[in-house]
């Protein structure tokens, strides 16, 4: 009873949050409510007993990536409106097209499903954290180190990216300097124009 | 809940980003219906990692979220560097081939 009651609730505050972040033309509001719409997803996972990966949903997708978001925001002008025309009326079949695809799959799934048997069953004794542990680091090790890697070529990437030209820093600077620099950057930039 | 109810949520949820990722042209809100794709499968694959008392699914659903992070890292980065290029961040600016 009381699975079945936070279940709807949550699944009716996440369906409006991201629905929000989606619908709106607000770039600030998109990036909070995308933020309060992953942590009510963690809920499910705890919900469905994978209390590691509801930690781990909050604190990878709130505190790392929404935070990288919200820096990465600073460089835009994220409250300028982007003209958005939509000319294709295509579009609108084909994502209803792929809606009902997608919901015919979901209802034979189970009926498929039926017959898989568990290859890593779970050990209700062990817990959550140290069962995905055991699991983890044996028979996933070799994709786990991939992933490391992987993450580690990504934050190289993303630094060499977004640190191009960042090597004047204006707190630095005085007053005067940063002006006279302001004022040389648009000249050469209306020469280019 | 059943099984069905869970993959019921996490369609209406994948759905919501498709809608967002064909609809929007603002590049920002592209990552971010990205964003709620990944996580709609993450929900799929916790649940059915319950239903059928297998880990599987949360391991892969581990994986999703460690790609998640690498592709915002990558892709934040690329915009950054568009929009110091070009000062817009609209699709259709990208869009460079006539086609």
């Amino acid at each position: 009873m009381f699975e079945v009651i936070a279940f709807i609730i949550f699944s009716v505050l996440t369906i409006s949050m991201f629905s929000i972040t989606v619908l709106t033309n607000n770039a600030l509001y998109a990036l909070s409510s995308l933020a309060a719409g992953m942590i009510f997803i963690s809920a499910f996972f705890f919900l469905l007993n994978a209390d590691f990966l509801g930690a781990v949903q909050i604190v990878v997708y709130t505190g790392a990536i929404m935070a990288l978001y919200a820096f990465g925001m600073m460089f835009f002008d994220s409250l300028s409106e982007v003209k958005e025309k939509i000319k294709n009326p295509r579009l609108v079949f084909l994502v209803s097209g792929m809606l009902a695809v997608i919901i015919v799959i979901v209802f034979l799934a189970p009926v498929i499903g039926q017959n898989i048997e568990a290859n890593y069953p779970i050990h209700p004794e062990y817990g959550n954290t140290v069962d995905v542990g055991y699991v983890l680091f044996t028979k996933y090790l070799l994709a786990f180190e991939l992933a490391a890697i992987m993450l580690l070529v990504a934050m190289i990437g993303g630094i060499v990216l977004a640190g191009k030209k960042m090597n004047e820093s204006y707190s630095e600077m005085k007053e005067e300097e940063i002006d006279e620099k302001i004022r040389l950057d648009e000249a050469s930039s209306k020469d280019v124009k | 809940m059943t099984l069905n109810a869970y993959l019921i949520l996490s369609t209406i949820l994948f759905c919501i980003g498709l809608i967002g990722v064909i609809r929007r042209k603002n590049v920002l809100m592209l990552f971010f219906s990205t964003e709620i794709m990944l996580n709609a499968v993450n929900v799929g694959f916790a649940a059915i990692s319950k239903f059928h008392g297998d880990l599987t699914g949360q391991m892969f659903a581990f994986f999703i979220i460690a790609v998640a992070a690498s592709e915002v890292a990558i892709g934040l980065g690329l915009l950054i560097l568009w929009y110091k290029r070009t000062g817009s961040i609209n699709l259709d600016d990208i869009a460079g081939m006539k086609g």
